[in-house]
């Protein structure tokens, strides 16, 4: 738990993973929280700022690989997972982490996500889920509550919202979990947890919008979350616990690590290609007897 | 059928009436022939035997491929076949007359492949290492063939969710470093087209193989046409640099695919190969030696690890000096390594005179940055929420679009096939190549002049050097294509001005044969019309 960095100029520090430019989010954002707890995760587990390469879709908390000091990839809306599986199989080394928000990953990029999960790509996925379309200025999203009144839903949604814990455990993701950028410790040790585990890691993060969901606030998350890990009869490697715990959404909210299980490998893992040195820095030719091999199939 | 052809037959099933002058029917008695055989593609194998003894080729090679086709059958089936293959063959001899010119045999041993395989076997003398796709007729083929070459070529092949996911996945892929490809037909590239835009503003180069089928919408899946080049020119929103050729036959399908990936490399943008199901799932025999492996690989300038020295300074690969590139890491740094390359002023979109700026790979120490889709400043901040900032977003539109002329001057012009001043010059794009020559060959035997220009790069497409070309070429010019509207006709005209003389087109599923196109010149020249739309006969 110790967060304190030492003075070594051979250890990385926050300042190493401070972006070129400051975060142009509204004063109050919750995607503040998410960034600097990616940060100090990082500088906890010493991961070099080159090795890890961040990527987002498009919304207000796809913009973040803009603002940390690390590899980073802005790509299109709903797309950061496919991206990502991309440079993580063509470099394994890589250290993938991806950022993006809830109309990004449920909503347009719901089809990647299920697929991504299913196939345990070894990264780290931080949805900054506040309920709302941000950036288009207050739309519904997949997950906004029923009832909630928006610019596109100004009657009331009439729709059942996503529920990404028990959608990330029905499609077999292997590190499930839910933080709350109003609870930056905790978030921080989810963030390390994830970034350690072999596989798909999941982190559905509470980060409330202060300018265009005024139901779902710091306030109201506040006095609702409630974290698994104070539960001391709760155990994360029971998939039909975590999937009840996963439903409870109400007066109490669950944080925590709902899931993880250790025993799948990761596509990484499964895949005998990449064995070895990455594909980015293997030789281009194929060696002369295996495409001989391959014009004598034609004969 | 024309005089000197045969037609063999099931003498049991078919009683023909009429016959054109000068054509032999052979019809074969096959319930006798085959003994009762409950099996009726006999009467194929007894067709097959019966033909080759009337084109002069000897019995040994039919034996050779039957024992090979039916050996998993065991003996037993073998010998059927053998013995069914004989009887054709030997009754073929007795009562039927033998072409006058039988076919030349030949030692020489020929690769035969379709070219969707050809594609794939470009994708490895390329030097790809990741391949993925999600099956769509008719460009299944090289997912097919990566899929089961891939652990022997160190390719990653991977069947992904839908088309969106394959060109970002790709592009990915690209993007951490290595040779990246997709295939898909026209639905699939539809799909793609907002992918492309983000390969061209992050300037990270992919390569897409699209297959043309017979369209709109799910269209005829199983038949060809040219039907797909307005979607190629117009794929992706905004203004961006993008490479399109279309191979010109099955060998073409292989020697193209290095070609694009260095383009697409050196200028750091998208290249589409626009095959056809004609070419993707035609077969040819192509000489063994002609599938070159050895083939130039030119990654342009490439930034992929940081050299051990006192200068720090990344190994950059840049021109190629062809054969003697393996791979691309420890390469001496003969490119200009400028002060945005050394550790800490590196700028990503740095402007060039070229256009093209020094691409670093992640993982380097000293090269971080982030690629957008967003309009960014040189070293890849976002510039599109700024306030304004409209000289910064110029500067990046033309330091983008400078690649064009680079990638002009990389690409030749066509050239025109045969002697100009004839009668008739057909022009004709990618696959159509085969068929328009034997239309050139067929209308000079039959004394009209003619030649052809075929073309293969329609990205640059080098118009002017087209339009000139063709004062000279013939009297009368006429474009054939596979497609309804004459899309080339069109886009020729677009960034030309030029019309031709006449057109023929087809779009009916099927290919052209030769005598579509002949036929049509002689009713061109006589006057009849300006458009030949050849009907397709219809073969049961």
């Amino acid at each position: 738990m110790a967060t304190v960095v030492e003075p070594d100029s051979s250890k990385l520090t926050l300042a190493d993973f401070k972006g070129k430019v400051d975060p142009d989010w509204c004063p109050g954002c919750g995607d503040f929280g998410v960034l600097s707890s990616l940060q100090k995760a990082l500088v906890e587990l010493q991961i070099q700022p080159h090795d890890v390469v961040t990527i987002s879709g498009i919304g207000c908390s796809s913009n973040l690989p803009g603002f940390i000091h690390t590899y980073g990839m802005h790509t299109l809306h709903g797309r950061a997972l496919a991206v990502a599986t991309g440079v993580k199989l063509a470099n394994h080394n890589l250290r993938v982490v991806v950022t993006g928000g809830d109309g990004d990953g449920f909503g347009i990029g719901g089809n990647h996500f299920i697929h991504t999960m299913r196939r345990n790509v070894d990264l780290l996925y931080l949805a900054m889920d506040n309920q709302i379309y941000g950036l288009t200025t207050g739309q519904t999203s997949p997950t906004s509550r029923k009832g909630m009144k928006t610019k596109s839903m100004p009657f009331g949604n009439i729709e059942e919202p996503v529920n990404p814990i028990s959608l990330a455990l029905a499609v077999g993701a292997t590190f499930v979990a839910r933080g709350f950028s109003g609870e930056p410790k905790h978030l921080v040790e989810l963030m390390k947890e994830g970034l350690r585990h072999k596989g798909f890691a999941f982190i559905d993060v509470f980060s409330p919008c202060v300018t265009y969901n005024h139901d779902n606030t710091y306030p109201w998350f506040k006095e609702r979350v409630k974290k698994l890990e104070d539960d001391p009869n709760y155990d994360p490697s029971d998939w039909h616990e975590a999937m009840k715990r996963a439903l409870i959404w109400g007066d109490e909210i669950p944080i925590g690590k709902f899931f993880e299980r250790t025993d799948l490998p990761s596509l990484v893992q499964s895949e005998p290609i990449l064995e070895g040195e990455p594909l980015a820095h293997r030789q281009l030719r194929t060696p002369r007897e295996v495409v001989q091999g391959f014009v004598a199939e034609l004969i | 059928m024309r005089s000197g052809s045969a037609v063999v037959f099931n003498g049991d099933t078919i009683k023909p009436k009429d016959r054109a002058d000068g054509v032999q029917f052979c019809p074969i008695p096959v319930n006798e022939l085959s003994k009762g055989s409950r099996n009726k593609v006999e009467q194929n194998t007894l067709a097959l035997a019966a033909s080759l003894n009337m084109m002069g080729v000897g019995f040994q090679p039919l034996e050779e491929v039957l024992t090979e086709q039916f050996k998993k059958k065991g003996d037993a089936v073998v010998r059927e076949n053998l013995g069914v293959a004989r009887a054709g063959y030997d009754y073929a001899a007795t009562n039927f007359k033998p072409f006058p010119d039988p076919l030349p045999m030949t030692d020489a041993r020929y690769a035969v492949l379709s070219g969707n395989i050809a594609l794939a076997m470009g994708g490895v003398a390329a030097g790809v290492k990741f391949y993925c796709a999600y099956p769509m007729s008719p460009s299944t083929g090289v997912l097919h063939w990566m899929a089961a070459h891939a652990r022997k070529a160190g390719i990653m092949v991977r069947q992904v969710e839908d088309e969106i996911g394959v060109i970002n996945m790709a592009i990915g892929a690209a993007h951490a470093g290595v040779r990246a490809m997709c295939a898909t037909s026209g639905g699939g590239f539809a799909l793609m087209t907002e992918g492309l835009g983000m390969s061209a503003m992050m300037e990270t180069p992919v390569v897409v193989i699209d297959v043309q089928r017979a369209g709109p919408s799910t269209g005829v899946p199983t038949k060809t046409e040219q039907g797909d080049l307005w979607q190629m020119l117009g794929a992706g929103f905004g203004d961006f640099p993008k490479v399109i050729a279309a191979p010109t036959d099955i060998l073409d399908c292989f020697k193209l695919v290095p070609e694009m990936h260095n383009l697409a490399d050196r200028f750091q943008c998208p290249g589409i190969i626009l095959s056809d199901l004609l070419l993707s799932e035609g077969r040819a025999s192509v000489d063994p030696k002609d599938l070159d492996f050895n083939v130039e690989i030119d990654r342009g300038e490439l930034i992929t690890s940081v050299s051990v020295g006192p200068t720090s300074q990344a190994s950059v690969g840049t021109p190629p000096s062809a054969a003697s590139l393996i791979g691309h890491s420890g390469r001496s740094p003969h490119a200009t390594a400028d002060s945005s390359n050394s550790q800490n002023g590196y700028k990503r979109y740095k402007i060039t005179e070229s256009g093209i700026s020094p691409r670093a790979i992640p993982g380097i120490p000293g090269y971080v940055h982030t690629a957008a889709t967003d309009e960014h400043d040189e070293d890849g901040v976002l510039i599109s929420d700024e306030f304004t900032n409209p000289h910064k977003r110029r500067a990046m539109m033309e330091k983008r679009q400078r690649k064009i002329a680079g990638i002009e001057a990389a690409v030749p012009p066509p050239k025109l096939t045969g002697e100009p001043g004839t009668d008739v010059t057909l022009i004709g794009w990618g696959s159509t190549k085969g068929v328009i020559s034997e239309a050139v060959e067929i209308l000079n035997s039959e004394g009209i002049s003619a030649n052809q220009l075929q073309i293969r790069w329609l990205v640059p497409l080098h118009g002017e050097a087209i339009v000139e070309l063709l004062k000279t070429a013939g009297k009368r010019t006429i474009i054939v294509e596979n497609n309804y509207s004459g899309q080339f006709a069109r886009y020729l005209r677009s960034e030309t001005s030029y019309v031709p003389d006449g057109y023929i087109r087809k779009y009916d599923g099927e290919p052209f044969m030769p005598h579509h196109i002949v036929d049509a010149v002689k009713e061109q020249m006589a006057g009849k019309t300006k458009l030949s739309v050849p009907t397709h006969e219809i073969m049961v």
